[in-house]
């Protein structure tokens, strides 16, 4: 499956900073209460708070743009320069909602329509109430580690996925198809398990691994899946197998396109939104892709991409698990309890060390029970990123 | 069998069932500033604001404002011969006329009692739930799929009625794609639109017979301004930008074919083509993605429907618009970007959609989504395009699957004394 949804993130190069409270759009009625909703007008020339104290704890602002150009809202620390919070490309006319959960202290909040220079200031007091949303030094430095610690992963991966297609092409090519066979669902297997990452390149993801299916009209089919087919000829349609010198077409535009990719992973840099919604999408691709038998149509190996996609999900959930212990502990055991469950409903169907049976020996109904034990973890898993990132 | 008799006058549902004179007031004030051609004429009573004109230049059902609700309907023809086929064409055309208008079928002749009901009955008593009834001819009407001239007009085939390409991604499935023939019923009365679809099909039977059908509910588009804009599945207004029936001039180029649009099809003119897409939804995976990404991906705020280079509902997305990033506040890869006329040499379309629910699939996951509809003038210059580009490039496409899929050309309105397809076959 082609993912376009990490693209603008990590391609693009849009970034979130590590830590910034900016879970947009989410609202509580509640908050509306007790002082808890900041209404913030920016026009052209005014930045209007509807408040300037507020109790310390978990702080709605909701941001509309009343001026002509885009505007943006932060709230930064007394000294004016950290950034608490913040949110970017407010149109002229529309609302935001900004949540926060700020300790007692003084806060600079500053729009910026035009989205130039240092904003129209005012001071808002946030003064104690027993609430806190302390981000802590030693929480930040948890933060610090999971991004460092995905970062080591998905270059790891990137390089294993390297030297393992390296072997598959040296099989493919010199005719050894038992052993290009073999390799085919292990060495995919790394690059399932960082997938949304792989995906985010728009240039390669189409030429490495879209399926017969995704094409359009004309379009050249290049990469996995066309190896795949050659690997796995259908039996239930006409089928030219490819001519040895072809078959080293492909094959080096594989093994080249890889290179790209792994020399391409080696620059990025993560942010804890990234890594949250990365697991979040791999379960995605889990539910769309895998669990449906579409991924390998002709060979039938879904079951270890389906491994490889929670293999990924779970280190980008192991990365951040001691940030989200401290925010939100019962998330953090309800996703850890329902990785292990359908963890081990899907070590029902391995076979040797590595392996797993053909996809086509699932009856619907355990089909459904993994789609079942997907669901249910992909439900809490989406709520990692906000929990993390408040 | 019937004593032969002078025919009847038109007896209304009503009427037969002793509710002579009932107000045919439904509620539907709305669309009072309706264009000429959708205002009702044929009916018993005269004018009334519950029932749609048969008779007119163009089909009704393609600018009148959209109902409710949707049956479609695509039926493959067994008639061996153009007689046959004309026969057919004939009986849709009466039973069309009646059901319209809220009569039943066969004229509530009273028929033996040995004898099955001329109408299948389960719309009596109901008003006419402005129901449009639409039909359409696929490419293989005019052609079997060796090439074969089926009922003499092979040669009078419109150029641009071909089966629609293979786009990006497509899912389709076959007993859900194509068809010799369509019938779009749109009612606000879903009991309105089965009770017709039902009837053509057992008037059809033997000519033709049905090869998939659609409930639609919830139109998800508005084709005129005194339509507020309905919610996608997705939660998302939708049609925002639609062609409306209060612009004549943009109906007249975009949906309209036109008398010199093409030379060997010239009984066309006045006509459309209408594309239709079973659209699957990925509800469960969307429902988990943060509203960020949601409204990143459709280029609208969810709540009001403002493009988010800002404004209201209405107001023209500006895709230059940059923000603090240097990226476009309507992101590249945004569906409503890729859809804008600009970004589409300025074609538009009249798109004509229903959401719709089948149930679930075996995993228990809801086989939900968006039954399109669009009216075009040709679909080698507005939709293919398009949608070629949508298909590969829109970010929304991870949550699509394009399963069902038919191209048909729409004859223009039938004249009183006429018959549906006669500008072709006569």
């Amino acid at each position: 499956m082609k993912n376009r949804r990490l693209a603008a993130a990590l391609v693009a190069g849009v970034s979130l900073p590590a830590l910034a409270a900016c879970t947009d759009n989410s609202s509580s009625s509640s908050d509306a209460t007790d002082g808890r909703t900041i209404a913030v007008t920016s026009s052209s020339d005014a930045c209007d708070l509807s408040s300037d104290t507020a109790p310390s704890g978990r702080l709605v602002f909701t941001i509309k743009n009343t001026g002509q150009e885009v505007t943006e809202f932060y709230l930064y620390a007394a000294d004016g320069k950290r950034i608490v919070a913040e949110v970017e490309n407010i149109g002229p006319g529309l609302s935001r909602t900004l949540v926060v959960n700020a300790d007692a202290a003084t806060y600079v909040p500053a729009c910026k329509p035009g989205m130039k220079g240092t904003g129209i200031r005012s001071e808002l007091t946030v003064t104690e109430s027993g609430g806190s949303g302390k981000a802590s030094a030693a929480v930040q430095e948890q933060v610090d580690q999971a991004n460092a610690a995905y970062r080591e992963y998905v270059e790891d991966e990137s390089g294993q996925l390297l030297a393992g297609t390296r072997r598959f092409v040296a099989a493919y090519t010199s005719g050894d198809d038992a052993r290009a066979r073999t390799l085919y669902p292990t060495v995919r297997v790394h690059w399932e398990r960082i997938e949304p990452v792989a995906e985010s390149f728009g240039d390669l993801d189409p030429k490495m691994d879209a399926r017969e299916a995704d094409l359009e009209a004309g379009q050249k089919w290049t990469g996995w899946h066309r190896i795949e087919k050659d690997l796995w000829p259908p039996s239930d349609q006409p089928y030219t197998a490819l001519t040895k010198a072809e078959r080293a077409t492909y094959a080096d535009q594989l093994l080249a396109d890889t290179e790209t990719l792994h020399g391409r992973i080696g620059k990025l840099t993560f942010t804890v939104d990234q890594i949250g919604n990365g697991a979040k999408s791999l379960l995605d691709e889990v539910a769309t892709g895998k669990v449906t038998g579409e991924e390998e149509i002709w060979s039938h190996t879904d079951l270890y991409d389906f491994q490889a996609n929670i293999d990924g999900a779970r280190v980008a959930f192991e990365g951040l698990r001691p940030v989200l212990k401290q925010k939100d502990p019962a998330l953090e055991s309800e996703i850890a309890d329902r990785f292990t469950a359908l963890e081990s409903m899907l070590a029902q169907y391995r076979v040797g060390a590595d392996g797993f049976v053909s996809y086509e020996k699932l009856d619907t109904t355990q089909v459904k029970q993994l789609s079942d034990a997907v669901n249910a973890l992909s439900e809490p898993l989406s709520k990692l990123t906000a929990a993390v990132t408040l | 069998m019937t004593e032969p008799s002078a025919t009847p006058p038109p007896v209304s549902r009503r009427r037969l069932l002793g509710y002579a004179g009932a107000g045919a007031a439904v509620g539907a004030a709305g669309f009072a500033g309706g264009i000429g051609a959708a205002r009702a004429t044929d009916g018993p009573h005269g004018e009334g604001v519950d029932r749609y004109a048969f008779h007119g230049t163009h089909q009704a059902g393609i600018v009148t404002p959209a109902q409710d609700r949707l049956h479609f309907a695509a039926f493959d023809v067994t008639a061996t011969s153009r007689a046959e086929l004309l026969l057919l064409l004939k009986a849709w055309t009466a039973a069309a006329a009646a059901m319209t208008q809220g009569r039943p079928v066969g004229g509530g002749v009273p028929l033996p009692y040995d004898a099955p009901p001329g109408d299948t009955g389960e719309a009596a008593g109901l008003p006419p739930g402005r129901l449009t009834l639409t039909f359409g001819f696929g490419p293989s009407l005019f052609r079997d799929a060796d090439g074969k001239d089926r009922f003499g007009i092979a040669d009078r085939q419109p150029a641009a009625l071909r089966r629609l390409p293979h786009f990006p991604a497509d899912a389709l499935q076959e007993q859900r794609s194509d068809g010799d023939l369509c019938v779009q019923a749109c009612a606000d009365d879903p009991q309105v639109a089965v009770h017709a679809i039902r009837n053509l099909s057992r008037i059809a039977f033997g000519s033709a017979a049905l090869r998939w059908s659609q409930l639609g509910f919830g139109r998800t588009s508005s084709t005129s301004t005194s339509q507020a804009t309905p919610r996608n599945l997705f939660g998302f207004k939708d049609g925002t930008a639609n062609l409306k029936a209060e612009e004549p001039k943009a109906v007249d180029e975009h949906v309209w074919v036109g008398q010199g649009d093409d030379d060997g099809a010239a009984w066309l003119a006045d006509g459309s083509f209408l594309v239709a897409r079973r659209i699957n939804m990925m509800i469960e995976t969307w429902d988990r993605t943060s509203l960020r990404e949601q409204e990143t991906l459709v280029g609208r705020d969810r709540h009001v429907g403002a493009p988010l280079s800002g404004g209201t509902e209405f107001t023209e997305p500006d895709l230059s618009l940059k923000g603090n990033d240097g990226q476009p506040l309507v992101a590249m890869s945004s569906h409503v970007r890729l859809a804008h006329p600009t970004q589409n040499n300025g074609v538009r379309m009249l798109r004509r959609g229903y959401n719709f629910t089948d149930g679930n699939d075996d995993l228990g996951r809801l086989d939900a989504g968006l039954f399109f509809i669009a009216y075009v003038r040709d679909p080698a210059t507005q939709y293919i395009p398009m949608q070629t580009r949508l298909s590969r490039d829109d970010g929304l496409m991870e949550y699509l699957r394009h399963t069902g899929s038919g191209l048909f050309a729409v004859p223009p309105g039938v004249r009183k004394g006429g018959f549906l397809g006669d500008t072709l076959l006569t």
